[in-house]
């Protein structure tokens, strides 16, 4: 196991640049989740960790190695990709040797240990199949046994589970989490999903535009985004956004004149902000802002509240169960502290 | 096709079935016929009288003349020797370079592989003079080696195009894996490629099989001793004696000839198929 | 590992790859192609070198009735047997693209034409069109269509139809073939829903079928049109150009002045000229093609 450092990582493909300079330290033993929207080069990233695209401009290193110029097979890495990439010529036991008869290991090793990660991952009875002949969950956990049995430093997965049935990802992402409580290796994981980001990641390196948005814990991400982009990504159903001016007295005017009461900032009264409320936030008050309701949709647990306040959409979402029908008017409160503010112009969090 | 069902079964007839039971037996008539004189006795063969389409006394004597009166089973032997080194040769150097053009992208793998293309569009017609004039100076005139050498100019372009359709479906991240597994390249081309492009090489084999053993015009310039001749060549130039014809002799040479090709093709009619609706396809 | 450093190039290990195939191809392809354009200006003979002589070879032939004949004959063969073969081809695909009972095993027949060697296949022709037992011949006065034999390969213009029958019998089972690949890319989704919006049968093959199969037809008639306009086999084993050079192709005269009548300068300016013809088809198809291809929204 290891570290992985980079820093200023750069990377263009011919006239268009993917990468601006990125600098993420990743811990021996974290689990670290790339997420973003696609094209945002966060595959790409991987991919140089990897040694599949070439890293010019930048440093990568593995423990203390430089592995810039190091061919990927003497990364001491392991990949899992998006379509498994299991070899269809051979069985699942061929597909988790390879590797080791490749590096021309003994044969009773190279037994014992496709047996254990066989063992650890529920394969014992499909060794002898082929991909073919394996379900999608199936294929996904020999694609994870293949890594397993090299024992390697650091684990890459390329968007692993968005060839899986809801479900079937909502199982596997707990498996992958298991996995690594158990083996403790180093992963670096890449998804657009910001909810597989939430549930798996120590970490979370947000990516957008071949820039780090933000780099945290999950749930410092989600309460404490610093900026806008961030705050939209992170989170389901997404933050509400309402674009006002700060007025005196900690407070936010917005467009139809409504005021939402803010803690205090280090913004100038007068300046243009955007204040930003999670959907739970919003909390259903007859001292609130007026807004209409344009579809409800109860989910059982909870009932989301879809309606426009101040000309914008906006999205409650409340424990309660209520009575409400479309075109009714609803009265909303915002708790001070819950109102984030951003700069409308820059996209940074006032804080 | 839509709404078949409201299709009668007597406008199937006239529509689809007798058109087709036509075009069947215009398109194998002539094997019949060359199979039926094959087994005639001459006397049957220039008879005015009687049903020309049966035979009523078959008889393998034309077989027999030409298997001991004739040199034919040493040019069933030059074809066989020179189709199976030919598409050897050109199998393994197309597979090579058909790895190099689609999978290694080297700089300039994109006009390497028009150029391939455009090789493939060269006829053999605008060829052999001066092919004829190279084989002469290089002092293999009259050898089965002229052949071996020449026919790869058609059979590399067209099984390096074929391959290189089959290549491109056989997916990045196998040999990305590969390689993170500690795979060298020749290892991904053997372990991974290869063995999963096994229907494209069968397919590259067999037409270039087919293709060498009915290359007639290179076998006819740069063969003239009878005992170098190709299978085609040696029918068309020994067995017509002035103009006596010896229609049964003639007749039974085409059906050998022609009989390794529909063999090997007949095992393999699906392979043929994508091979050669593929390389039209791409 | 400084070994192994190279090989990991893909500029050298690509063409390390490449050279077998690049070799075979310039000393035996490339190289004759541009030797063959230079024998065209010169006198070569058979056993001895020619010299340059600049354009007397196509000067000659320029005058030279028997060429002028050969180049109508190759339009005229190519032309005829295309049009016949693509018809045909096309009828045969969409016969074939029914459903039919044992429609793998008909489908495999159908091809045997194309596979199996063109001469040997001639040889059968040879004999169907021969003078005396001709059996079509045979057949058509016992129906009392005709009261003597016809003499298919004799005279000029029975031998030029015998011997596009003959091309037109080899030509089709490819064309269908290669068609009928591409009808079964066709979704038939498509034809459900032109069925729905009220498209007749031949509607539905103008609006859908055609217009989807263009691409392939252009590329497969390419093809035919290439094949059929240097041909040689086919003519050299049923009339060696005969009679009276009636249906002598280019390839045909080519061989004939070169090899047997020992003027390879000649018979190199007459394959030469080939070249430009054969070029014209291609730039047609391709540029054809490019159109296709944005119609449909350019996929590479």
């Amino acid at each position: 196991m290891a570290s992985v450092t980079l820093s200023g990582i750069r990377k263009s493909f011919g006239a268009t640049p993917v990468l601006h300079g990125v600098d993420v330290q990743i811990d021996d033993g974290e689990f670290v989740v790339l997420v973003g929207p696609s094209g945002c080069g966060k595959s790409t990233l991987l991919r140089m960790i990897a040694g599949l695209e070439e890293t010019l401009d930048g440093e990568i290193r593995i423990g203390d190695r430089v592995v810039n110029r190091v061919p990927p097979k003497a990364r001491d890495i392991a990949m899992v990709f998006q379509n498994y990439a299991l070899y269809p010529h051979m069985t699942v036991r061929a597909n988790m040797a390879f590797s080791m008869r490749l590096a021309g290991r003994a044969a009773a090793e190279i037994d014992a240990r496709v047996n254990d990660a066989a063992r650890i991952l529920g394969l014992d009875d499909y060794l002898d199949r082929f991909p073919r002949q394996l379900s999608g969950g199936q294929r996904q956990r020999v694609a994870m046994g293949r890594a397993i049995v090299r024992d390697p430093q650091v684990f890459l997965f390329d968007e692993p589970l968005s060839n899986l049935d809801a479900k079937l990802r909502v199982q596997m992402r707990t498996e992958i989490r298991a996995l690594h409580q158990r083996l403790r290796t180093t992963s670096i994981y890449v998804t657009h999903d910001q909810i597989e980001a939430m549930t798996m990641a120590d970490k979370i390196v947000v990516m957008n535009a071949g820039r780090v948005e933000q780099i945290g814990a999950p749930l410092v991400l989600y309460d404490d985004p610093a900026n806008l982009f961030v705050a939209g990504f992170i989170g389901s159903p997404a933050m509400n956004f309402l674009p006002g001016r700060l007025a005196e007295g900690g407070a936010v005017v917005l467009d139809n004149g409504g005021r939402i009461g803010v803690a205090s900032t280090a913004a100038k009264p007068g300046q243009a902000v955007t204040v930003g409320v999670r959907p739970e936030s919003l909390e259903i008050a007859a001292d609130g802002l007026l807004a209409e309701i344009v579809v409800v949709e109860p989910t059982g647990a909870d009932t989301q509240i879809y309606c426009t306040l101040a000309g914008r959409d906006v999205n409650v979402v409340s424990r309660e169960r209520h009575g409400f029908a479309p075109g009714q008017g609803i009265r909303l409160r915002v708790a001070p502290h819950k109102a984030l503010l951003f700069d409308a112009d820059s996209g940074a969090r006032i804080r | 096709m839509a709404a078949d069902y409201l299709t009668s079964l007597p406008r199937r007839w006239v529509t689809i079935y007798i058109p087709l039971i036509v075009f069947l037996i215009v398109l194998l008539f002539p094997f019949y016929w060359m199979a039926i004189t094959a087994f005639k006795p001459d006397a049957e063969l220039m008879s005015a009288t009687g049903n020309p389409f049966w035979v009523v006394q078959p008889t393998l004597m034309h077989f027999r003349k030409l298997l001991f009166d004739t040199a034919y089973p040493t040019w069933l032997w030059n074809t066989v020797l020179i189709t199976v080194s030919s598409t050897l040769v050109s199998l393994a150097a197309s597979v090579f370079a058909a790895y190099a053009i689609e999978r290694l992208r080297f700089r300039g793998s994109r006009q390497v592989g028009l150029g391939i293309f455009l090789a493939y569009l060269v006829p053999p017609s605008i060829l052999f003079i001066p092919l004829a004039s190279m084989v002469f100076q290089l002092g293999i005139f009259d050898t089965r080696l002229a052949l071996i050498l020449t026919y790869p100019t058609f059979l590399i372009p067209f099984c390096t195009w074929l391959l290189m359709g089959y290549f491109r479906a056989i997916p990045y991240e196998l040999e990305e894996c590969a390689l993170i597994d500690g795979a060298t390249r020749w290892q991904i081309l053997t372990r991974i490629i290869l063995p999963l492009a096994v229907p494209g090489l069968i397919s590259a084999g067999i037409f270039a099989f087919t293709l060498s053993w009915n290359e007639f015009l290179y076998a006819l310039t740069f063969i003239s001793a009878s005992e170098n001749k190709t299978v085609p060549v040696g029918v068309i130039t020994e067995l017509v004696e002035g103009d006596v014809y010896h229609w049964g002799a003639l007749m039974a040479g085409a059906l050998v000839g022609s009989l390794p090709v529909a063999v090997l093709y007949s095992f393999f009619v699906e392979h043929y198929v994508a091979g050669m609706t593929g390389a039209v396809k791409e | 590992m400084k070994a192994a450093g190279v090989l990991d190039n893909r500029n050298v290990l690509g063409l390390l790859f490449l050279l077998p195939a690049a070799a075979l191809l310039l000393v035996f392809l490339t190289y004759p192609l541009g030797l063959g354009v230079w024998l065209g200006f010169t006198d070569a003979k058979i056993g001895r070198d020619g010299i340059w002589i600049g354009l007397e070879n196509y000067e000659f032939l320029w005058g030279d009735p028997v060429f002028r004949l050969s180049v109508f004959n190759t339009f005229f063969y190519t032309l005829i047997a295309s049009v016949f073969k693509f018809g045909l081809g096309l009828w045969l695909a969409l016969l074939l693209n029914e459903h039919l009972p044992f429609k793998g095993f008909i489908r495999a027949i159908v091809l045997l034409p194309f596979i199996v060697p063109t001469v040997l296949s001639a040889i059968a022709f040879w004999w169907i069109y021969d003078t005396q037992f001709s059996i079509v011949s045979w057949l058509l006065t016992r129906m009392g269509w005709i009261h003597s034999n016809i003499n298919f390969l004799g005279s000029p213009n029975p031998a030029r139809v015998s011997t596009i029958v003959a091309n037109v019998w080899r030509g089709v089972p490819f064309v269908a073939i290669c068609l009928l690949a591409g009808l079964q890319t066709i979704a038939p989704s498509l034809y459900e829903a032109a069925a729905i919006d009220g498209a007749t049968g031949w509607q539905r093959f103008r609006h859908i079928t055609l217009p989807l199969l263009s691409p392939i037809i252009a590329v497969v008639m390419t093809f035919s049109v290439l094949f059929t306009f240097t041909d040689f086999q086919l003519i050299w084993v049923l009339t060696r150009g005969g009679p009276i050079n009636a249906t002598h192709l280019m390839a045909t005269l080519s061989y004939q002045r070169a090899i047997p009548g020992g003027a390879l300068g000649e018979g190199a300016a007459i394959a030469t000229s080939m070249i430009p013809f054969l070029l014209a088809a291609i730039l047609f198809s391709y540029f054809g093609l490019q159109r296709r291809k944005w119609q449909q929204g350019g996929r590479d």
